[in-house]
This record gives structure tokens, C-alpha cells and sequence, in this order.
């Protein structure tokens, strides 16, 4: 039997980048999908996608930031799956900028997907893994949440606070069986880093001693990891991804 | 079942207690050694059995078996 055969995992933002990579992985390990992006159309078309893999697969598209929205999700995902067990935060924006240009609306927008969302979507999950006595949440924060970065005062912010509601959440959750822990990943290759400047990525490069940017493969076994009952005894943890960037 | 019943019902599957304990008097944190975790869940599950909504205010009222009762019976039917 596959390791999370039988158990439903919510990855939201998943429609693409590293959030389809965590999803995919989970359903090679037997879990039933639940594909989630604010993008409705892409949401529909990856999910139909992970389908045809053989993976047992509902498309929901969420704008995490809408509590309303959230509520329903999970209520779409009980009826349909029965169950919720696994959820992962991996919704995130960036509205990258100097402090001095950066602009309260930037701030909030980066706040509200990040923070907020996450904070919504474990309060209606946790719901559902408290009557279960059973649930693994895994935060996908950053390396930047810990050790900063120039330009990212909103997004490092953001992903910093994750962080304190990942051991907050750990703390009172503990009791029920429910497991929360953090990812870091460091300078992954995608789309969204895609865009950084040349000398932005040639700096990120020269401090990483594995010499290479991560994958969203990386990303996805270390939530893998998480989301598997191997991972029973931590809570309450960061995993940094980085490559060592951050030692 | 009685609001009575269905009530007893929920507070011994989410307090682990036995019916004995589940008198009208019994305190969810004193007799029935409820930690405020288990209150905020048992406030979930009487509002999904009783299709109701418990605000934060009322729900801190609710510290006896009976006082859940009294509070079920007259915000239904």
C-alpha cells in the first residue's frame, strides 16, 4: 500500500509551479488530490491533468483570502473526499520593491494571500482533523521569512509570521494528533524566480555551497516528508530547503 | 432523542467521560476535566448537531452540562 493511500490533501495554489510539483508527488504516494488556485480555468485544467496520472483528483478553485471561500472549500472537499488530512499552504504572492518605494497596498495584498490565507484555510481545516484526531498542516514559508532580504520587506515579513503561526497553531493543535511544521525553501528555479534579475541570481548561487538552485521536486519531497506518517513525531518545525544557504 | 440525550451524547464522545458523570451540575472543566480546546470543540459539534451558531459570548456561558442544555432548548424549535 502507497503511504498516504486513502488520506485527502489540499495544496493550495496549486494549479501550477511548485504547488502542482508538492501535488503530484502526493498523488504518487496514493493520496486523493484536491487542486486549489484563485486561477479557475488553470485550476480546472491541472486538475484534470493529475487525473489522467490515475490520481483520484477535485478541482476547487479558492481565493484563499475570502473566509466565505475558504469555508466552502473544505465543506466541497468533506462531501467529495469524506475527509480532509493533509493541508498544504503553498499560496503565496510577491510584490517585490525597495522599502522606500513599496506602497501600503503591496504590503496588505502580500499579507492577506500569504498570512491570512493561511491562517483561514488551517481554521477550516483544523475543524475537520479535530474530530479526526488526525491532521498534517506543512506551511510553505521561506528562507527569506529567516534570514531577510533586500527588496522583500512585505514578502519576508510574511513569510516570517508564518513561521510564528506555524508553532502557535503546533502548540494547540498538538493535543488532537494535528502536526504543523514550516518549509524554507531557499532559491527554488521557477517561474516566479524566473524574473529576478541575472546579478540577482548569480548573488543567490554564489552563497549556496550545494551550488545549484532547488527544484520544485526538492520542495515537494520535503513536503512529502511531512505530509507521511515518518514525519509523526516532529511539530512545530522549520525545514529549510536552501541548498545550505542558511546554516 | 431529546435535546437532553443528544447533548449527553456529544459531551461523553468529545470529553471521553461516562453517562454517570454527565449529570445537569457536572462543569465541562471541573467535573469533566475539559481543557479549553475540548470546550471550543464542543461547541462546534453542538453547533453542527443542532444546525446553530454559538457566538464567543454566549459560548463562555456554557460551563455546565445543563447550562448547554438550557441554551440548546431555547435557541431551537
Amino acid at each position: 500500500m502507497k503511504p498516504l493511500e486513502g488520506k485527502t490533501a489540499l495544496v493550495t495554489g496549486s494549479a501550477r509551479g511548485i504547488g502542482r510539483a508538492i501535488a503530484e508527488h502526493l498523488g504518487s504516494l496514493g493520496a486523493n488530490l484536491v487542486i486549489s488556485d484563485v486561477l479557475a480555468e488553470l485550476t480546472d485544467n491541472t486538475a484534470a491533468e493529475l487525473e489522467k496520472l490515475g490520481y483520484k483528483t477535485l478541482s476547487a478553485p479558492c481565493n484563499v483570502v475570502n473566509a466565505d471561500e475558504v469555508n466552502d472549500l473544505i465543506k466541497k472537499i468533506v462531501d467529495h473526499f469524506g475527509s480532509l488530512d493533509i493541508l498544504v499552504n503553498n499560496a503565496g504572492i510577491t510584490r517585490d520593491g525597495l522599502l522606500i518605494r513599496q506602497t501600503p497596498e503591496s504590503w496588505d495584498q502580500v499579507m492577506e494571500v500569504n498570512l491570512k490565507g493561511s491562517f483561514l484555510t488551517i481554521k477550516g481545516a483544523s475543524r475537520v482533523m479535530m474530530k479526526n484526531r488526525y491532521g498534517k498542516i506543512i506551511n510553505i514559508s521561506s528562507v527569506v521569512g529567516l534570514m531577510g532580504n533586500a527588496g522583500q520587506v512585505n514578502y519576508s515579513a510574511s513569510k516570517a509570521g508564518l513561521i510564528g503561526l506555524t508553532k502557535s497553531a503546533a502548540k494547540e493543535l498538538a493535543g488532537r494528533n494535528i502536526t504543523v511544521n514550516a518549509i524554507a525553501p531557499g532559491y527554488i528555479a521557477t517561474k516566479m524566480t524566473e524574473s529576478l534579475p541575472e546579478e540577482a541570481k548569480e548573488a543567490f548561487l554564489s552563497v549556496i555551497p550545494l551550488k545549484r538552485p532547488g527544484s520544485a521536486e526538492d520542495v515537494a519531497a520535503a513536503v512529502a516528508f511531512l505530509a507521511s506518517p515518518a514525519s509523526d513525531y516532529i511539530t512545530g518545525q522549520v525545514l529549510q530547503v536552501d541548498g545550505g544557504m542558511l546554516m | 432523542m431529546s435535546v437532553e440525550e443528544k447533548v449527553k451524547e456529544i459531551v461523553m464522545d468529545k470529553l471521553n467521560v461516562t453517562a454517570e458523570q454527565v449529570t445537569p451540575d457536572a462543569s465541562f472543566v471541573e467535573d469533566l476535566g475539559a481543557d479549553s480546546l475540548d470546550q471550543a470543540e464542543l461547541v462546534l459539534a453542538l453547533e453542527d448537531e443542532f444546525n446553530l451558531q454559538i457566538s464567543d459570548k454566549d459560548s463562555e456561558n456554557l460551563k455546565t452540562v445543563g447550562a448547554a442544555i438550557d441554551y440548546i432548548t431555547s435557541h431551537t424549535s
